[in-house]
C-alpha cells in the first residue's frame, strides 16, 4: 500500500464527474452541501424527480445510480433529497427522465404503471418508477414478498398499491417493439456486458479516478466549504487527522437530514465512500468483518446467513434505497439510542476497528456509547471495521424490533439476546435493548439474574422484574414508557417460548425464507 | 352478482374511451415519465422570490414583541411582512372570520403564522423565517377534548338532533349498555405538499398557481388580502399531488401570502411549506370522544340511543360546522334508529385548525354507531354481524333517517349476503375460533362492517356546477369544468362523459386546468361530488353543442334532424357519413358557434339546519368490507391478513378509476384506524410532523389477500351521470372493519366474549394496553361474585 505522505494528493481531482443521460457532467464550484433532488430541480430543472419529505421516508425522490461492478453495471435506488451531490463522482445518475427510449416510447416499467393503473395524483409515481426501474434491471421476477421489500420506502397515498404491485410484475412480460436500448431489456443474469450496456461500462471506466477528490464551492453567506474523497485507507486517516473538524460521511442517511431538515452547515466534509479498503465484507471462522463503507445493503445477507434474526432486523431497517447508502459504520458511529444495529451487535459481543492516523485499537461496542450521542471517538478518529464475532453453533441469539409500523419504522424498543445452554442452565448471557436508555444498553440486572439460572418460567418472571431495574425509558412519540417497559419484559417471554421448544408460531411475520 | 374487476388492466391502453371503460388516467403517461407539471414544477421567471412564514412557537400566547431584525439581516432576505402590513383582510375565509393570515397580537397554536419573508432561495428564506426574536406571554393553552369540555370551549355552539323519545326507550329497553371511547384524527399526508406560486400582472392583478381543491375561495381570499376584488385575481391548478380535503380551505393561507409578498415586491413569488412545516401550520381531521346510552331487545335490536359527540376542532371554526353535523348525519350508518338523540360538541383547544378529510366528519359518525353494535353484540354473546343486519334499515318500513330523510335506494340487503358468502365469513369466523383456541399467543379476528353515505354538500347551495366546452375547427376539443384533479381521476371521467355524448375518441380532448377565468364561482371539489356535479356540467355542454352541429347537419345534408347521428369518431347524416372533423370544420365555415357552457345543480335536496331535517342528501353510496387479522399478544404487532369488500359505485363511469378509489380509500381509512398517530406534547407541540414519525401504510401494509369487487348490479336510482356514484369518499369507511377484526382478535384471549377498550388509532401498543385491561378484566370476572 503507497502510504506516503502525499500521495492522495498527487492525483487530486477537483471536478465532480458523473454521467447523465449518456455524457459525461463535470461540475466546479457546487457548493457540497447541495442535495441532489435539489441540483436536479433547482440548477438542472429536471423536475420529474420530486419532493415529499426531504428526509428520506417517502421515496418520492428516487433515483437510480449506476456503478461499475466487474464488467458490469449495478443499479441501486437512493434518495436523492439526501444525497449530496459530490457522491455522484463516478458514478451514472438515472432519474425518471432518463427512460423513455429515443423514439419517446415509455420504458417498459412506464408502460406496465400505465396498464396498470398505478398512478392516481401522480406525485409518488417518479419515486415508484425508480424504484422498479432498479429491480428491473438487478433482479429476475420478483415475488410478491420481494416487491414489498423493493417498494418499502415509496409511500403512495392514493392507490392503495395493488395496481403497483400489478405493474411490478408486467412490467417483466413487456411486449414493447421500441428500440429502447439495453436500459429497457430487464436483468440479465451474465458477468458479461450487453452491447449497449458495455458502452456504459466505458463511459464509467473513464471517469474512475485514483485521487482524492477536494473539491471547494461557496456555502450560503458568500464563504467557502471544502469536501474530500479519498481512495485509500491512509489517504482517509491523514485527512480525519489533519481535519478533526471535519463530518466524516459515510452514506448521509443520517448527515443528509442535518442540512434539509435542521439547516445546518458542513463546512467541511470527508467522504469515506470510495476508500477501496473500507469496502472489505468478508466472514472467516472467528469473525464477520464489516469495512466502515459497507452498505447495509450489502452485508445484509452475509449477516443474515450467520444470524437470521439480524438479517430479518436488517430486511426492516428503513428501506431498499436508505439501505443502499447506509453502513452499518455510520449507524454504529451515530449511536442513536434507538439504533437498530447495535442492539444485535451488542448481544453478539462485537468490537470495533478504530483507526487514527496509522494507529489502529479494538474496542467492543459496548464500551464504545458513554452517553447520550457521545461515543468514545477520539478527535481524528474514525470508525474502520465493524468485527462481528461468528459464535459457536451451540450458542442461541434472537432479536426483536418493535415499531408502530413493520416496514420503514424506527424502533419502539429493539431487544437481542445471545446466550448458551449447558445441561439446562443458562450461560454467557447478553442482552441488549434499544429504545429503552440514552444509549443502547445492556440489561446488567437481567443477564446477571438470567447466568446460571435454568432456562424456564420461573426465570423469566425473575428476569422481566430485573428488567425493569435495567431500564426507565421514557414517554415519545413513538411509543410511551409504559409499553416500553412492558414490550421489553415480553420479549423476555417470547424468547423463552421461541428457545424452550414449547409454543407454535409466536410471530405475525411470516418468516420468508426468501428475503430473511 | 358481482363482477371481478380487479384486472381491468386486460384491455391495455385504450383508445375509444366511452363511459363504463377503464381508460387510463388522462394524466397516466405523465405521471410516470416525471412530465406532469405540479405547481413546483412550473418554470420561474428571473426573479422569482421564494417565501417562508414565521410560525408561532407557543400553543397559547399573547406576542409581547417580535424583532424581525435577525431576520432581514439575512442574506437574501428581500421583504418581511406581518400583520401591520397587510393592505386588506387579515383572514383566510373561514365562515366565522377567526382564521387569519397573520397573528395579530394573539396565538393559538404552534405554528401559527405570525411573519412571512421572502428571500432569493428557498433554503435562505426558510433559514431567515427562523431568526424572528419573538417574546411571549404564555396563556393557559387547551390542548385536549376533556378540558376544553370542562372549560366549556366551543368554535362554534353544540348542536342536537333527534326523533321519538330516547331517554325513555332506553330506559324501557331489555338491556342498557352506556361508554365512553375515543379516536384521533389524521394528517391527509397528499404527496405534494402545499404550494403557492404568485405572479404579479399589470394593474394590480394577480395570477397564482394554487395547489387546491377550491381554486374559486383561493381567487377569493387572495383578493380580500390585497384589498381587491374577485375580478382581480386568477388562481389556476393543473393537478394536486393528492388533496383528500387537506386543500380545501388550506390553501388559502400560502396563496395569499405569496400574492402578498408579489404584490409588495413586483416580483413572482412562491411559498412552499416543507413537510414538516405543512404538518404543523395545516388542518387534519378532527379527533373524537364519543359518548354513548343504548338500549336494546334481546335480538340486539335498538330501542333508543344516545350519543353526545365531542370533536377536537383546534382553534378555530374552518369546516368543524359542516364536518361535525355530518358526523351527526352518519351517526346511524346502515341502521334504523327509532328512538335517538345526538348532541355534538365543537371543543376549540390550541391545537391547529381542524378541517376537512375524505369522510368529512362521516367516517367518525359511523364509529360510533359500529362500536355500539359491537359492545351490544358482545354483551349478548352473538355474532356482531347478526346485531348489524337485525338494526339495518329496512325496504319499505324501518327506512327513514333520524334526520327524517327516507332511505330509497337501500342496497345493503343485495351487498352484505353477497358479500358474507363470497368471503366464507361464517366459516371463518368457526375456524377462528378454532385458531384462537389452540394459539395461545398470536390471536385472530374478523369483522364485517357496511357503509352507507350520504352524497352531496350539505351546504345546498354547494351542489352547482360550471363547464367550459370548446371545439375547435379541427375536430379537437378543450375541456373545462369547475372541478379539479387531485388524482381521482375527475378529468377522466369527465372527458368519458364528453367523448361518450360526442362519440368521439377519447384523444381529441384535452382537459385544461381548473381556472377561475373559465368556470367562476365554482364548488370545492369534495364531497365526492366532482364527477356527479361536473360530469353533468360537462355532458350540458357537450349536448348543446351537439344540438347546433345536428341542427347544422341536417341543414347541410338536407336530412331531417333524427337522421343525424353521432357514432365512431363520425357523424351519419341520413346515408352519408362524415369523420368528426370535418363536420367540425364544415360548422365553423358555417360560422355556427363551437363553444358552451354548461351548468348543473344537483335536484330534490333540501334541509333546515335549524331542525336538521329535511333531504340533505340526493342519494346514498353503499359498501361493505369484511377484514381478517391477526395480533402478537406479547408485543401487540399485527398483521391484516384477508380483505374482502363489496361496493356500489351504481353504473360505473370507469370501473379502473373506481377500483383505485375503493382500494386506495380503504387502505387510507386502514391507516387512520391503526398506525397513524397524531401525537403533540405536554406543550402542545405536534411531535409526529413527517413520514419518519407519522405512519401512513405501506406497501406491505396492504392485506395479503385483497379483493376488491363492484356491485354488479349498481345503478343510481335517481338519474346521475350515467347513473353512475359518488366514490371518492364512501370506501374510506370500509376500513372500519380492521378496527373491529383488530377488537375481536383481543377478545380472542378471552373467548370473544369480553369487549375490548381499543380505540383508535389502534397501534400495537394500543393493541397490547387493550389486551393487559382485557386480561385484568378476565382475571376481576374469575373472582367469586360479590367481590367485584
Ligand atoms: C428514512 C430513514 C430510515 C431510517 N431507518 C432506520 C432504521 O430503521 N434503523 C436504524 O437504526 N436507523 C435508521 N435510519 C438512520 C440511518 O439510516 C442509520 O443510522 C445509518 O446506518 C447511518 O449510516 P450512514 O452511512 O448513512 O451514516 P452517515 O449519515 O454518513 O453518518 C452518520 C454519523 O456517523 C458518523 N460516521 C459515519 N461513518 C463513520 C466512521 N466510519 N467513523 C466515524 N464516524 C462515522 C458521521 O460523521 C455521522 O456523525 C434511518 C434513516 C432514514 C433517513
Ligand atoms: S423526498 Fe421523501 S424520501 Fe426524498
Ligand atoms: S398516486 Fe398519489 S401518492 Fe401515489
Amino acid at each position: 500500500m503507497p502510504a506516503t505522505k502525499q500521495s492522495g494528493s498527487e492525483t487530486r481531482s477537483d471536478a465532480i464527474r458523473f454521467v447523465l443521460d449518456g455524457e459525461v457532467q463535470t461540475l466546479r464550484g457546487v457548493d457540497p452541501n447541495t442535495t441532489v433532488l435539489n441540483y436536479l430541480r433547482e440548477t438542472l430543472r429536471r423536475t420529474g424527480t420530486k419532493e415529499g419529505c426531504a428526509e428520506g421516508d417517502c421515496g418520492a425522490c428516487t433515483v437510480v445510480l449506476g456503478e461499475l461492478d466487474g464488467d458490469r453495471v449495478r443499479f441501486r435506488a437512493i434518495n436523492s433529497c439526501i444525497q449530496f451531490v459530490p457522491t455522484l463522482d463516478g458514478k451514472e445518475l438515472y432519474t425518471v427522465e432518463s427512460l423513455r427510449a429515443p423514439d419517446g416510447a415509455l420504458h417498459p416499467v412506464q408502460r406496465a404503471m400505465v396498464e396498470c393503473h398505478g398512478s392516481q395524483c401522480g406525485f409518488c409515481t417518479p419515486g415508484f418508477v425508480m424504484s422498479l426501474f432498479a429491480l428491473y434491471k438487478s433482479e429476475p421476477v420478483p415475488t410478491r414478498s420481494r416487491i414489498n421489500d423493493v417498494l418499502a420506502g415509496n409511500l403512495c397515498r392514493c392507490t392503495g398499491y395493488r395496481p403497483i404491485i400489478d405493474a411490478a410484475e408486467k412490467m417483466y412480460h413487456s411486449d414493447s417493439e421500441s428500440e429502447g436500448g439495453w436500459t429497457h431489456r430487464p436483468y440479465e443474469a451474465s458477468s458479461e456486458a450487453s452491447s449497449g450496456e458495455s458502452e456504459s461500462v466505458e463511459r464509467l471506466r473513464g471517469i474512475q479516478r485514483h485521487g482524492t477528490l477536494a473539491i471547494t464551492g461557496p456555502d450560503l453567506q458568500g464563504g467557502q466549504r471544502v469536501y474530500y474523497a479519498p481512495k485509500s485507507l491512509s489517504d482517509l486517516a491523514e485527512l480525519v487527522n489533519q481535519h478533526p473538524e471535519a463530518r466524516i460521511l459515510a452514506g448521509g442517511t443520517d448527515i443528509g437530514l442535518w442540512v434539509t431538515k435542521h439547516h445546518m452547515d458542513l463546512d467541511a466534509i470527508i467522504y469515506l465512500g470510495d476508500v477501496e479498503e473500507l469496502q472489505v465484507l468478508e466472514a472467516n471462522e472467528t469473525h464477520i468483518e464489516v469495512g466502515a463503507a459497507v452498505t447495509v445493503t450489502a452485508a445484509h445477507h452475509l449477516i443474515a446467513e450467520y444470524y437470521p434474526d439480524m438479517g430479518e432486523m436488517y430486511r426492516r431497517f428503513a428501506s431498499p434505497p436508505i439501505r443502499n447508502a447506509a453502513t452499518i459504520g455510520g449507524n454504529v458511529a451515530n449511536g442513536s439510542p434507538i439504533g437498530d444495529s447495535m442492539p444485535g451487535l451488542i448481544a453478539l459481543g462485537s468490537s470495533l476497528i478504530l483507526r487514527k492516523g496509522a494507529d489502529t485499537r479494538e474496542l467492543p461496542l459496548d464500551e464504545f456509547y458513554l452517553a447520550y450521542q457521545q461515543t468514545a471517538l477520539e478527535p481524528g478518529e474514525f470508525v474502520e471495521r465493524v468485527r462481528i464475532p461468528v459464535e459457536p453453533t451451540d450458542r442461541i441469539f434472537k432479536m426483536y424490533k418493535i415499531s408502530k409500523r413493520f416496514d420503514q419504522d424506527i424502533s419502539a424498543v429493539c431487544g437481542a439476546f445471545g446466550f448458551r445452554l449447558n445441561d439446562g442452565k443458562m450461560k454467557d448471557v447478553r442482552i441488549c435493548y434499544g429504545g429503552m436508555a440514552a444509549i443502547p444498553k445492556r440489561a446488567a440486572e437481567c443477564e446477571k439474574t438470567l447466568e446460571d439460572s435454568s432456562w424456564s418460567e420461573v426465570t423469566v418472571a425473575r428476569g422481566m422484574e430485573a428488567l425493569d431495574r435495567d431500564y426507565e425509558p421514557i414517554d415519545d412519540m413513538r411509543a410511551s414508557a409504559g409499553y416500553r417497559s412492558l414490550v421489553t419484559r415480553n420479549l423476555l417471554r417470547k424468547l423463552f417460548l421461541e428457545t424452550s421448544g414449547r409454543a407454535g408460531r409466536t410471530r405475525v411475520l411470516r418468516q420468508d425464507p426468501e428475503t430473511g | 352478482m358481482t363482477e371481478t374487476t380487479s384486472d381491468p388492466t386486460t384491455h391495455g391502453v385504450l383508445r375509444g374511451g366511452s363511459v363504463g371503460t377503464p381508460v387510463p388516467h388522462e394524466s397516466a403517461h405523465l405521471h410516470v415519465s416525471g412530465e406532469a407539471r405540479y405547481t413546483d414544477d412550473i418554470p420561474e421567471p428571473v426573479g422569482t422570490l421564494h417565501a417562508a412564514i414565521g410560525m408561532s412557537e407557543r400553543a397559547h400566547a399573547r406576542i409581547k414583541s417580535i424583532d424581525l431584525g435577525p431576520v432581514w439581516n439575512t442574506p437574501g432576505v428581500v421583504d418581511v411582512m406581518t400583520v401591520d402590513d397587510l393592505p386588506g383582510a387579515n383572514d383566510i375565509g373561514g365562515p366565522v372570520g377567526d382564521d387569519p393570515i397573520f397573528a395579530d397580537g394573539l396565538v393559538q397554536y404552534v405554528g401559527q403564522s405570525i411573519f412571512a419573508v421572502a428571500a432569493t432561495s428557498v433554503e435562505l428564506a426558510r433559514r431567515a423565517a427562523r431568526k424572528a426574536v419573538i417574546e411571549y406571554e404564555e396563556l393557559e393553552p387547551i390542548l385536549d377534548i376533556d378540558t376544553a369540555l370542562e372549560k366549556k370551549s366551543f368554535v362554534i355552539p353544540t348542536e342536537k338532533m333527534s326523533r321519538g323519545d330516547a331517554p325513555k326507550a332506553i330506559d324501557a329497553a331489555a338491556h342498557r349498555l352506556q361508554g365512553r371511547f375515543r379516536f384521533g384524527g389524521q394528517d391527509q399526508f397528499y404527496l405534494e405538499g402545499h404550494i403557492a406560486f404568485a405572479l404579479p400582472k399589470e394593474d394590480g392583478d394577480m395570477l397564482v398557481y394554487s395547489s387546491s381543491q377550491h381554486p374559486g375561495e383561493v381567487q377569493f381570499v387572495v383578493a380580500h388580502a390585497l384589498g381587491k376584488t374577485a375580478k382581480d385575481v386568477v388562481v389556476e391548478c393543473r393537478r394536486m399531488g393528492g388533496g383528500f380535503g387537506g386543500k380545501e380551505t388550506q390553501p388559502a393561507l400560502f396563496a395569499s401570502i405569496a400574492a402578498l409578498l408579489a404584490s409588495r415586491t413586483g416580483r413572482a413569488v412562491k411559498i412552499r411549506p416543507d413537510r414538516d412545516t405543512d404538518m404543523v401550520m395545516t388542518g387534519k381531521r378532527h379527533g373524537y370522544r364519543v359518548d354513548y346510552d343504548v338500549g336494546f331487545d334481546e335480538q340486539g335490536q335498538i330501542n333508543g340511543v344516545e350519543f353526545e359527540f365531542a370533536s377536537n376542532c383546534g382553534m378555530s371554526a374552518d369546516l368543524s360546522g359542516p364536518v361535525n353535523d355530518r358526523t351527526m348525519f352518519h351517526a346511524d350508518n346502515a341502521y334504523y334508529l327509532d328512538n335517538v338523540s345526538i348532541i355534538s360538541h365543537r371543543c376549540k383547544t390550541h391545537t391547529v385548525s381542524n378541517t376537512a378529510f375524505r369522510g368529512f366528519g362521516g367516517p367518525q359518525g359511523m364509529m360510533a354507531i359500529e362500536w355500539v353494535m359491537d359492545e351490544i353484540a358482545r354483551y349478548l354473546k352473538v355474532d356482531p354481524l347478526d346485531v348489524r343486519t337485525t338494526n339495518f334499515y329496512g325496504i319499505g318500513e324501518r327506512d327513514v333517517t333520524p334526520y327524517h330523510m327516507k332511505v330509497e335506494d337501500n342496497v345493503l340487503m343485495d351487498i352484505v349476503p353477497e358479500l358474507e358468502k363470497t368471503s366464507r365469513y361464517r366459516k371463518r369466523r368457526r375456524e377462528i375460533a378454532g385458531y384462537n383456541e389452540s394459539s395461545e399467543w398470536l390471536k385472530r379476528g374478523i369483522a364485517l362492517t357496511p357503509v352507507k353515505f350520504g352524497i352531496s354538500f350539505t351546504a345546498t347551495h354547494y351542489n352547482q356546477a360550471g363547464a367550459l366546452l370548446h371545439i375547435y375547427s379541427d375536430g379537437t376539443l378543450q375541456l373545462n369544468h369547475g372541478g379539479t384533479e387531485m388524482g381521482q381521476g375527475l378529468f377522466t371521467k369527465v372527458a368519458q362523459v364528453v367523448a361518450e355524448e360526442l362519440q368521439i375518441d377519447i384523444s381529441r380532448i384535452r382537459c385544461t386546468p381548473s381556472d377561475t377565468a373559465r368556470v367562476p364561482n365554482a364548488s370545492a371539489t369534495a364531497a365526492s361530488s366532482g364527477s356527479d356535479l361536473n360530469g353533468m356540467a360537462a355532458q350540458a355542454a357537450a349536448r348543446t353543442i351537439k344540438g347546433r352541429l345536428t341542427e347544422f347537419a341536417a341543414q347541410h345534408y338536407e336530412v331531417p334532424a333524427d337522421e343525424v347521428v353521432f357514432a365512431n369518431d363520425a357523424v351519419r347524416a341520413g346515408d352519408q357519413q362524415v369523420p368528426f372533423a370535418e363536420l367540425t370544420h364544415l360548422a365553423y365555415m358555417a360560422r355556427v358557434s363551437l363553444s358552451s357552457t354548461g351548468f348543473y345543480k344537483t335536484p330534490k335536496i333540501h334541509y333546515d339546519r335549524a331542525t336538521f331535517s329535511g333531504r340533505p342528501f340526493y342519494y346514498f353510496a353503499y359498501g361493505a368490507a369484511v377484514s381478517e387479522v391477526e395480533i402478537d399478544v406479547l408485543t401487540g404487532e399485527y398483521r391484516v391478513l384477508r380483505v374482502d369488500i363489496l361496493h356500489d359505485v351504481g353504473k360505473s363511469l370507469n370501473p379502473a378509476i373506481d377500483l383505485g378509489q375503493i382500494e386506495g380509500g380503504f387502505i387510507q381509512g386502514m391507516g387512520w384506524l391503526t398506525t397513524e398517530e397524531l401525537w403533540w406534547n405536554a406543550k402542545g407541540e405536534l411531535q409526529t410532523h413527517a413520514p419518519s414519525t407519522y405512519k401512513i401504510p405501506v406497501v406491505s401494509d396492504m392485506p395479503e389477500v385483497f379483493n376488491v369487487n363492484l356491485l354488479r348490479s349498481g345503478r343510481n336510482n335517481e338519474p346521475t351521470i350515467h347513473r353512475s356514484k359518488a366514490v371518492g369518499e364512501p370506501p374510506l369507511m370500509l376500513a372500519i372493519s380492521v378496527l373491529h377484526a383488530l377488537k375481536d382478535a383481543v377478545a380472542g384471549i378471552g373467548g370473544h366474549q369480553l369487549s375490548p377498550h381499543l380505540g383508535a388509532p389502534a397501534t400495537p401498543e394500543a393493541v397490547l394496553m387493550a389486551i393487559g385491561d382485557l386480561n385484568q378484566r378476565l382475571e376481576s370476572e374469575k373472582e367469586p361474585a360479590g367481590v367485584a
